[in-house]
């Protein structure tokens, strides 16, 4: 499931308060359950909104009331979160994980933040920050969870916004997601096809008869929705992020090729989500795009990221 | 035709005819007077049925319809500025009052709207002094004698001719066309805009509704239907994706952005979800014949809606409720978009729209009866009534029940129509068409 070590450390951090006086920990502990089960609900979907809005079929325009349906729904989410706080702590980590990043190329990146959330995983009886998204414009990453399957399970439980019982997650696990990882563009040509895909989509959309302007959908999504923006990854090695992917396994990198489907070429600046929603007017980051990707930059990235 | 007049209303169908189409059906619409059914499907192809002139007289079979026209409507585009396909998938059919012996109807793919022209030749011309039968002109030094041409009865044949290409008037997918009752304008709405046409003029349109925001990074809502009043022709409605209803009159404005009226139900706390406002989305918006009502079909419920009363609707029936609890699943495999029509009978006292596993509902608004159907060939014996099905929800499943874990949600029925008079309906699975009609 989640790679080992991860677990171990947070269950580790977790002993501490619980070792404490029993019968008041085992009330708010199961409160805390529900509360966690039901975070993780959320998350996931969260994650499946995020996933679906960005695999849209490009080869014919999307259905905009659709993708409007889903947006609103995260952004739901994201006020939701906002307001258990659960937002700005996770803000708080992306500071902190951003600054020992560099931006030099837009792609999805998840980390393993509670692997450096130490002070965070103290005491707290609040669900555990998420690496999902930042407001404020700042930049914010795609969340991926290791364990699609079983938080779909979770997931497909949750009709209501009243938490339910938790599942077969351990109380360790409480308000902690499943550990992230890196998405890795390890199938280049799968990345292309999405990115294809993508960027067809995302073509100028000059059709308009009115006076509308042509440059007002260029702006990017992050005012609205301030979420979408696709994280800049490290490009140098960094002791912590070595540290960091070391646990993740390989074979998750198959899920790349659903989350790199917003790759773009490096130069375009944040991707504009609403330019797959809405086919109105040509957007000039896309304009200086053409419809394939280019292997050499994805190539430049690839070896920035491992490193070589 | 009163046809449930004093008795408890039954709901005894019997399936009539089954048609089995090449692509699947995208939308179904009777003509005026019910002589005509109309389907559009996937390819861009329209096929109309015609019912059989002998089984109108005969009440046992008056839901005999055969194969009358097939024209291809739309083809697929390629639209070269944005990389995009068109599809040639037909979203609706409307037909116009009949004029004179031609019938002519309007369908519309996600951008053009085309106008057709179906008419009927039984005769040719014959004899003429210049032509030979096949066409060929005579030699003018041949001619000798003048005979006046006539008309000889021939094969009937159906021609359908385009008359009339309604297009680039629309960025997003149009989602309806609604002829006005002055029958000289009809309306086409897209996800953000609403146009208003002339039936004669192709190259202009007024635009009537526009909900688009100026930072499209601001959009939340989009038009899902609308309609024209069927009586009012300055008044039409309009659905959102957020679940209201906007009826506008065109006598205030010429922009109507400003509704005259805004039809929405305050919300229930208690079933409130993530998916609250995608299962609030309307995807179908039909008046009463009448005019008086409404009704407007969300994904787990149908509303009537009195037009003189915007705070709530006067009805609601539940389609499914049993897939409140599975709204996660349904979110995920996209099924809770589903736009689900609905559609009123004869004289507005029986309602019906579709569900999965290719059930359809019927709601007696008077009689407070509902019944859930079938349509397939497995549950539809030759001159026997379809049974009522029921769906299981929890504990112990009785025997004919269906338990919701085991319903087929690939097998959708999204149109249905009904007979303008009589107690005909048509019901499309993915590329079957029913028609059923009342056992009297």
């Amino acid at each position: 499931m989640f790679p080992k070590g991860t677990k171990r450390k947070f269950s580790d951090s977790r002993e501490e308060p619980v070792a404490g006086g029993e019968d008041v920990n085992q009330s708010s502990l199961a409160a805390v359950r529900m509360l966690s089960s039901y975070s993780l609900q959320r998350q996931s979907l969260l994650d499946m909104s995020l996933i679906k809005l960005q695999l849209c079929h490009m080869l014919v325009e999307p259905n905009l009331c659709r993708s409007v349906l889903i947006a609103n729904t995260v952004r739901q989410i994201q006020e939701e979160m906002t307001q258990d706080g659960t937002w700005q702590i996770m803000t708080q980590a992306l500071s902190a994980a951003n600054a020992a990043a560099q931006c030099s190329a837009d792609r999805l990146v998840a980390t393993e933040v509670l692997c450096r959330q130490t002070e965070a995983a103290q005491g707290e009886q609040v669900p555990k920050p998420f690496p999902v998204v930042g407001s404020e414009g700042c930049p914010a990453e795609e969340v991926l969870e290791e364990e699609e399957a079983a938080a779909a399970e979770v997931g497909m439980t949750m009709s209501t916004v009243s938490p339910q019982a938790p599942t077969s997650y351990l109380p360790g696990t409480f308000g902690m997601d499943p550990c992230w990882e890196e998405e890795e563009t390890g199938e280049d040509d799968d990345d292309d096809e999405e990115e294809d895909s993508e960027e067809c989509g995302s073509g100028s959309e000059g059709e308009e008869r009115e006076r509308d302007s042509l440059v007002e959908d260029t702006r990017t999504a992050e005012q609205v929705f301030g979420t979408f923006e696709i994280k800049n990854p490290a490009p140098s090695p960094d002791p912590a992020l070595e540290e960091l992917f070391s646990d993740v396994d390989a074979s998750y990198y198959d899920l790349d090729t659903v989350l790199t489907g917003m790759q773009s070429v490096p130069k375009m600046g944040p991707y504009d989500l609403l330019e797959s929603l809405s086919s109105h007017g040509p957007s000039p980051l896309s304009s200086s795009t053409s419809c394939r990707s280019d292997l050499n930059e994805l190539d430049h990235i690839m070896e920035i990221i491992v490193g070589s | 035709m009163e046809a449930f007049s004093c008795r408890c209303y039954q709901f005894n169908l019997l399936l009539v005819m089954l048609f089995v189409t090449a692509d699947i059906i995208s939308t179904v619409e009777f003509n005026h007077s019910g002589e005509l059914l109309a389907t559009g499907d996937k390819g861009g192809r329209v096929v109309i049925f015609q019912q059989e002139l002998e089984s109108k007289n005969q009440p046992q079979c008056r839901g005999e319809y055969n194969v009358y026209s097939t024209f291809q409507s739309h083809e697929p585009e390629f639209d070269y500025l944005k990389s995009l396909e068109i599809e040639e998938k037909i979203n609706k059919i409307r037909w116009l009052p009949q004029k004179n012996a031609a019938q002519f109807l309007l369908s519309t793919n996600d951008k053009t709207i085309k106008l057709w022209k179906i008419s009927e030749r039984d005769k040719r011309p014959e004899g003429y002094n210049l032509k030979e039968e096949d066409g060929r002109y005579r030699d003018p030094t041949t001619v000798t004698t003048l005979r006046v041409p006539v008309f000889q009865p021939m094969d009937l044949m159906v021609e359908a001719s385009p008359r009339r290409v309604f297009a680039n008037a629309h960025t997003y997918h149009i989602n309806s066309i609604s002829v006005n009752s002055d029958c000289e304008t009809y309306l086409s709405a897209d996800d953000l805009r609403i146009n208003l046409w002339n039936l004669e003029i192709t190259d202009r349109s007024f635009n009537i509704v526009d909900i688009k925001p100026v930072n499209m990074e601001e959009l939340t809502e989009v038009i899902t239907a609308a309609e024209f009043h069927p009586n009012q022709c300055n008044t039409f409605v309009y659905s959102s994706s957020k679940g209201t209803i906007r009826l506008c009159d065109m006598r205030a404005s010429a922009l109507c952005d400003q509704h005259s009226k805004l039809f929405e139900e305050p919300e229930d706390p208690s079933n409130r979800s993530f998916f609250s406002e995608i299962i609030s989305s309307i995807s179908d918006v039909k008046f009463s014949h009448s005019g008086r009502y409404m009704m407007t079909r969300d994904y787990l419920s149908v509303k009537i809606w009195d037009l003189n009363m915007e705070s709530r609707p006067v009805e609601t029936y539940q389609v499914h409720e049993y897939l409140r609890s599975k709204l996660c699943s349904l979110y995920e495999n996209d099924c809770i978009f589903d736009k689900f029509e609905c559609c009123w009978n004869g004289n507005d006292s029986v309602v019906m729209t579709g569900s999965y596993n290719n059930f359809f509902r019927m709601f007696d608004r008077g009689y407070r009866q509902d019944v859930t159907l079938e349509a397939s060939r497995e549950s539809s014996k030759p001159r026997s009534v379809l049974k009522p099905r029921k769906v299981c929800t929890g504990g112990k499943r009785k025997k004919d029940e269906i338990s919701v874990d085991s319903l087929d949600f690939n097998k959708k029925i999204l149109h249905t129509a009904w007979h303008p008079q009589d107690n005909i309906i048509a019901v499309a699975t993915t590329n079957n068409l029913y028609i059923f009609q009342d056992k009297l």
